[in-house]
């Protein structure tokens, strides 16, 4: 399968190929393919393609994935309405 | 390793003073950085350029600033697309009182031919409707002021300065600086040692560090504001919307997320840039005041980052008599990313000993020796 066809971020709808260019370039953490891509910038804030990424950063790199630094995990954990925290409203079910 | 000159810090400022620099045919040029690309104070701003303010020396290098972004992809040759958007900040006034100081920030602004203009109420509402009219007086607008993207502006610079060749080293910490006779000799950093004459401190929220490092006494400091960004949406705003009054600067990018910021006037004086409730708790407030309908969006991610403040909320920019060869670009007061243009031609000029664009002297940092501060830059949020 071609890399431009392998989406890494759905939520930006980012390519591998997008990711191995920036590599290439010489950028070497998530952090950068962030501010450069908006991968982890979506609705998911990285929850599918974090550990992807985390696995293509470490493969690169020649280092194990546990000393690969993922994003750094931003709050809110669920897009909640800005009038609903204005409202204070509990919104559990 | 020996280096003409080593510039600490590769967010905008330092991007653009190494640019500058090199443009002018200085050779050897590093710049260290002590984290990843835009990881400070650039990578974390919302990414709005304005020229409405109500100090003279802002507005000029603010507009100055905006001249070189009108044509900065083709200047810097950016392969990339830099988002720059001339759909106006609305600045609302919210009491008479505010109304009547923007006459005279309006009237400052238009001698120096930034066009800026006081709007009715009802003339704000037809450049942004879902404002809610109960909310404010009156407002100004310029057309001209806007919006940019930090990460791509940056490495704008970063790659036409690299063509020019400059380097760069990111997770690289200056440690000490060695000097002698009043006069900078080296740069100690976690991973080299650099003989250099030349610094140039543009660390941001690090600024006073850097000029301790090298006995220099910067009246700066840094204190966290945050921000946040929502889901993205339809195109709904064409300017960024602000208010001083009600501390708030909202804006919805090209990529259609709406950015927003407010300062907290409880904040410590410190290098924290984490997220905080009390911050989505005052925001959520004044949005549903404000702009009820984009209160409905939903908050997708919240962070912080460091202004580095001065005592008069603006720059210090230039050398110093205290240390030979140690130079400062930093005191932005939340307003470097908007202003780097400007930081790296009239740096560039004082480092390279050319004429001035401009008289600098009220940039100076000796301007703080008088107890007195001339101007005070109040349009700050």
């Amino acid at each position: 399968m071609r890399k431009e066809d392998i989406i890494m971020c759905r939520c930006e709808d980012v390519s591998l190929k997008q990711i191995h260019d920036l590599l290439e370039q010489g950028y070497t953490t998530f952090e950068d393919l962030k501010r450069l891509l908006r991968v982890g910038m979506g609705p998911c804030q990285a929850n599918t393609c974090g550990h992807l990424i985390q696995r293509e950063l470490a493969k690169h790199l020649g280092q194990s994935v546990e000393v690969t630094p993922v994003h750094k995990v931003r709050p809110l954990v669920l897009g909640v309405p800005l009038k609903k925290i204005a409202e204070d409203q509990d919104d559990e079910r | 390793m020996n280096v003409n000159c080593l510039i600490i810090g590769a967010g905008i400022s330092g991007a653009s003073i190494a640019y500058n620099l090199a443009k002018k045919g200085m050779k050897d040029i590093h710049v260290i950085d002590k984290s990843y690309f835009t990881s400070g104070a650039t990578g974390r701003c919302g990414a709005g350029v304005r020229q409405q303010w109500a100090t003279e020396m802002n507005c000029i290098l603010a507009k100055k600033s905006i001249e070189f972004f009108e044509h900065a992809k083709e200047i810097l040759e950016y392969p990339g697309n830099l988002e720059f958007k001339q759909e106006g900040y609305l600045i609302l006034a919210t009491s008479k009182d505010e109304h009547d100081q923007f006459t005279k920030n309006v009237a400052l602004q238009n001698r120096l031919g930034i066009p800026s203009k006081q709007l009715t109420k009802e003339e704000a509402l037809k450049i942004v409707p879902h404002l809610n009219p109960d909310s404010f007086y009156s407002a100004t607008f310029c057309q001209t002021d806007g919006h940019l993207n930090p990460f791509k502006m940056t490495e704008a610079y970063m790659l036409a300065a690299k063509r020019l060749g400059v380097t760069f080293s990111f997770f690289e910490e200056a440690k000490e600086i060695i000097v002698e006779d009043k006069a900078i000799k080296r740069v100690v950093t976690n991973k080299n040692v650099y003989d250099t004459s030349i610094v140039v401190n543009a660390a941001g929220g690090y600024s006073y560090e850097i000029g301790q490092m090298a006995g220099v006494d910067i009246p700066v400091y840094a204190e966290n504001h945050e921000i946040l960004a929502t889901e993205p949406v339809e195109r709904m705003q064409g300017p960024m919307v602000m208010s001083f009054s009600k501390n708030i600067y909202c804006q919805q990018v090209p990529h259609g997320a709406f950015l927003m910021g407010r300062s907290n006037p409880h904040v410590e004086k410190n290098h924290d840039v984490e997220s905080t409730w009390s911050f989505l708790d005052h925001m959520s407030k004044t949005l549903v005041d404000l702009m009820p309908k984009v209160a409905e969006l939903r908050v997708v991610r919240q962070w912080g980052g460091s202004y580095n403040m001065s005592p008069d909320r603006q720059p210090i920019i230039g050398g110093t008599d205290q240390c030979q060869g140690f130079y400062m670009a930093c005191g932005f007061s939340g307003h470097g990313f908007m202003l780097a243009p400007m930081t790296g031609l009239l740096l560039s000029e004082i480092i390279l000993k050319e004429p001035s664009s401009m008289d600098m002297t009220s940039l100076h940092i000796d301007r703080f020796k008088d107890q007195t501060i001339a101007h005070t830059e109040k349009s700050v949020v």
